[in-house]
């Protein structure tokens, strides 16, 4: 018994007037001891540094790309004799002549310029030299006689996309030993391009078509563009931060300031708590059936989306509002009451500012997640092909759209390589528009809190 | 046993003289006040009278009910929702418990200073313009600044900070915020003012300014404070209110309390035996 004892005084205590120079067991165990904790914490420290920089790297290293596109320039001729048969430039029959119509004018313009460069390549005939250019470009020359009817019988020079292969061809995607095995592509179109490319007609750009341009179907990747769901998004931003900050606020307010304590309010705390951790896709089902099957609004609109994504955000809001106005020192109620302001008055002119850079933070974070968020807009269909654009707001609201996450999911699921570039490239806009957010959020607080 | 009865008698007879006493010149009179919290009975039937223009103390061991009391008179346990208020509290005759009387129209009659300074986080001159401004107190910028110069004066704090009006009044040390939250109180031209234990969070020499503060108060406003401190009752009041468990124990002239109380449990306090 005595034994234990000696022993464990001499392991585990301090030894009582023992030299300061002199670590004793127990200070270099509990030494040790924080410095092994310390270590510990840098290395998750680093795997989390790692992790974030192995996930950036793989999607700008993917994405970045999506910024550049190759551009194939030719001077084409719009032939009267194909787009205005009758000759009387009547936009109605114009408008007859399809995209099919567009395709041999593009041909004879590829051709004219291999010939006026002195480029030519064995075994390639005119229609498959024309294949360089994007399926799209038909559409592109379309668009234009509609709107330029006055051009028809003239020569104009366009800047047309090259298709998808060839641009994968700039990207690494495409090589010439792919091509071998690619039906979609031929190592003789690769030439073409090569040689175009050394003649400085196919050119690569900055890719602002990316950010306009609406969705393209699963054959042209090199069209598809952000345009519809950046706008989609931008709605239902606009429509989450209208309702749910006054909403989400006033509700804190009253809750946090008026409400009596009882076995109601208890409840609807409670219930608030629980639904900032319902899965987002309850909420896209509960879309689904209220706004969509029962209220009758459109599918794949932002409106649907804003209201969805608006009862999504608002838990988040009157959370983070309510701990903000929790965490105004209640000293600062008394004084404003104590010279006789009215309870609405100490909220509005003394709580409130108080409080306005946790509120702004909690809601451009729940605006944040609500711009991230992707299942229950696929559940209320804006998962749809959309290449029309919404129109301005109000209307716009109700018209058929896409959104940012949504696009990115829909792209990963096409076939076609290339779509993986541009899904990788909306992430970045993606994440772009969050930090710009949170910067904003940043600047919001900086602001509010320098009145001391 | 016997004490307590003869404790009883003893207060009773101090009661009744000291409201035939001032009957006709009080400014606050209290009648039967129950205070609870929930279950919890706080204020036990307190009566007491409060004479105009001039500066009575409350007293007694902490949690005895000195600062609940305090709140009722100008209301502001109205904010707790489990506090319940019984019995009359009159101002110059008139019940501010009567269902009729607006709180916040009381509280710019009856200011308040707190235990701890609580200066909005707005410039000295925001935190003493805000009670006017609600109230409506001046039309021009130039009576405002009129208001604000002469609250500042009257709570000692003008000298100090007139070249920094817009300077934030929470930069201003303890002491100097204790005085603008005066200022501000002072701003409004209540007729009542109520401290906390204003002092209790200030230095000596920031104490002794707003003990000289109180003082020069007392020609225009009747002034009841609460404090923990014996020496700082015998110094600023006139009167002295004695609280132990929710009870007003005797009340009394401040000399008269130092120096002979009639009730055992005063005597005790002021002898240091308790609290
Ligand atoms: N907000 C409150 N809720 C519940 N009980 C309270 C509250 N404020 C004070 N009390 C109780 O009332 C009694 C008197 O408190 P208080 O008036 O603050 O005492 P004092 O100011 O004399 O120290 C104490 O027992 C305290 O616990
Ligand atoms: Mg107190």
């Amino acid at each position: 018994m005595t034994d234990a004892t000696a022993t464990l005084s001499n392991n585990n205590v301090r030894q009582v007037g023992g030299s300061l120079l002199v670590l004793d067991e127990r200070t270099k165990k509990r030494n040790a001891a924080e410095a092994r904790f310390r270590r510990m914490g840098q290395i998750a420290v680093m795997i989390g540094v790692l992790a974030l920089i192995g996930l950036l790297a793989s999607i700008l290293s993917n994405g970045l790309s999506s910024f550049q596109q190759t551009y194939i320039a030719v001077d084409i001729h719009l032939d009267a004799a194909k787009l205005d048969k009758s000759g009387n430039r009547n936009p109605d029959e114009i408008a007859k002549v399809t995209t099919f119509g567009y395709m041999p004018l593009i041909q004879e313009a590829i051709k004219k310029k291999m010939a006026a460069e002195g480029i030519s390549i064995d075994g390639l005939n005119a229609k498959a030299a024309a294949e360089l250019i994007s399926k799209e470009a038909p559409a592109t020359l379309r668009n234009y006689v509609l709107s330029h009817i006055d051009a028809i019988g003239t020569t104009v020079p366009f800047k047309l996309l090259a298709s998808g292969r060839i641009d994968g061809y700039y990207k690494g995607r495409v090589t010439m030993a792919s091509a071998e095995l690619d039906k979609n592509v031929s190592p003789e179109q690769l030439k073409l391009a090569d040689e175009l490319k050394q003649a400085g007609i196919l050119t690569t750009a900055f890719n602002w078509d990316f950010f306009t341009a609406p969705d393209a179907s699963d054959t042209r990747p090199e069209a598809a563009g952000l345009g519809v769901a950046i706008l989609g998004s931008a709605y239902m931003m606009l429509i989450v931060l209208v309702l749910s900050l006054p909403i989400g606020v006033a509700a804190s307010i009253y809750l946090e300031e008026f409400a009596p304590q009882n076995r109601l309010t208890d409840l609807i705390e409670v219930n608030i708590a629980n639904l900032a951790a319902v899965p987002s896709i309850v909420f896209g089902i509960l879309g689904l059936a209220v706004f969509i099957n029962y209220a009758g609004l459109p599918q794949s609109a932002p409106i649907v989306g804003g209201l969805v994504l608006t009862l999504m955000t608002l838990p988040t809001i009157i959370i983070a509002t309510r701990a903000a106005l929790k965490a105004v020192p209640p000293s600062i109620r008394d004084a404003a009451l104590g010279v006789g302001a009215s309870k609405m008055q100490s909220i509005f002119h003394h709580v409130l500012p108080l409080a306005m850079p946790g509120i702004l933070t909690g809601t451009i974070i729940g605006l944040a997640q609500a711009l991230g968020e992707t299942a229950p807009l696929l559940l209320i269909g804006m998962v749809a092909f959309v290449r029309e654009y919404p129109a301005a707001p109000p209307e716009g609201f109700f018209d058929p759209a896409s959104a940012l996450p949504v696009q990115v999911y829909n792209w990963t699921q096409r076939g076609d390589p290339a779509f993986v570039e541009r899904a990788s490239g909306a992430i970045i806009v993606l994440l772009v528009f969050l930090v710009m957010m949170n910067l904003i959020a940043i600047i919001l607080r900086r602001r509010f809190e320098r009145r001391w | 046993m016997n004490d307590a009865t003869m404790n009883n008698a003893l207060m009773s007879n101090v009661k009744t003289t000291t409201k035939a006493d001032v009957m006709t010149e009080s400014k606050i009179s209290a009648k039967n006040v129950q205070v609870f919290y929930g279950e919890k009975h706080a204020i036990k039937d307190v009566n007491i009278e409060i004479r105009p223009r001039s500066v009575t103390a409350f007293i007694g061991p902490s949690g005895c009910g000195k600062s609940t009391f305090l709140r009722c008179i100008n209301r502001m346990n109205d904010t707790i929702d489990i506090c319940r208020v019984e019995g009359d509290i009159a101002i110059d005759g008139e019940n501010v418990y009567d269902p009729k009387v607006d709180p916040v129209q009381l509280r710019a009659k009856v200011g308040m200073v707190f235990q701890k300074p609580n200066p909005f986080p707005k410039t000295i001159y925001e935190n003493v313009a805000y009670g006017p401004r609600i109230h409506g107190l001046a039309r021009k910028k130039s009576e405002m600044d009129e208001i604000v110069a002469t609250s500042l004066q009257k709570a000692g704090l003008w000298n100090e900070v007139k070249d920094r009006l817009d300077a934030p009044g929470t930069g201003l040390s303890g002491g100097q915020q204790q005085r603008l939250c005066i200022a501000r109180a002072v701003a409004v031209s209540p007729e009542v003012i109520l401290m906390d234990e204003p002092c209790s969070a200030l230095d000596p020499i920031a104490t002794a300014k707003v003990e000289e503060l109180i003082h020069e108060l007392r020609e225009n406003y009747t002034i009841v404070i609460v404090t923990h401190s014996m020496q700082q009752a015998a110094r600023v009041s006139q009167r002295t209110a004695m609280f132990h468990l929710g009870e007003l124990v005797e009340e009394d002239d401040t000399d008269k309390m130092f120096t002979n109380p009639n009730d055992q449990r005063t005597q005790d306090y002021i002898m240091g035996r308790f609290g």
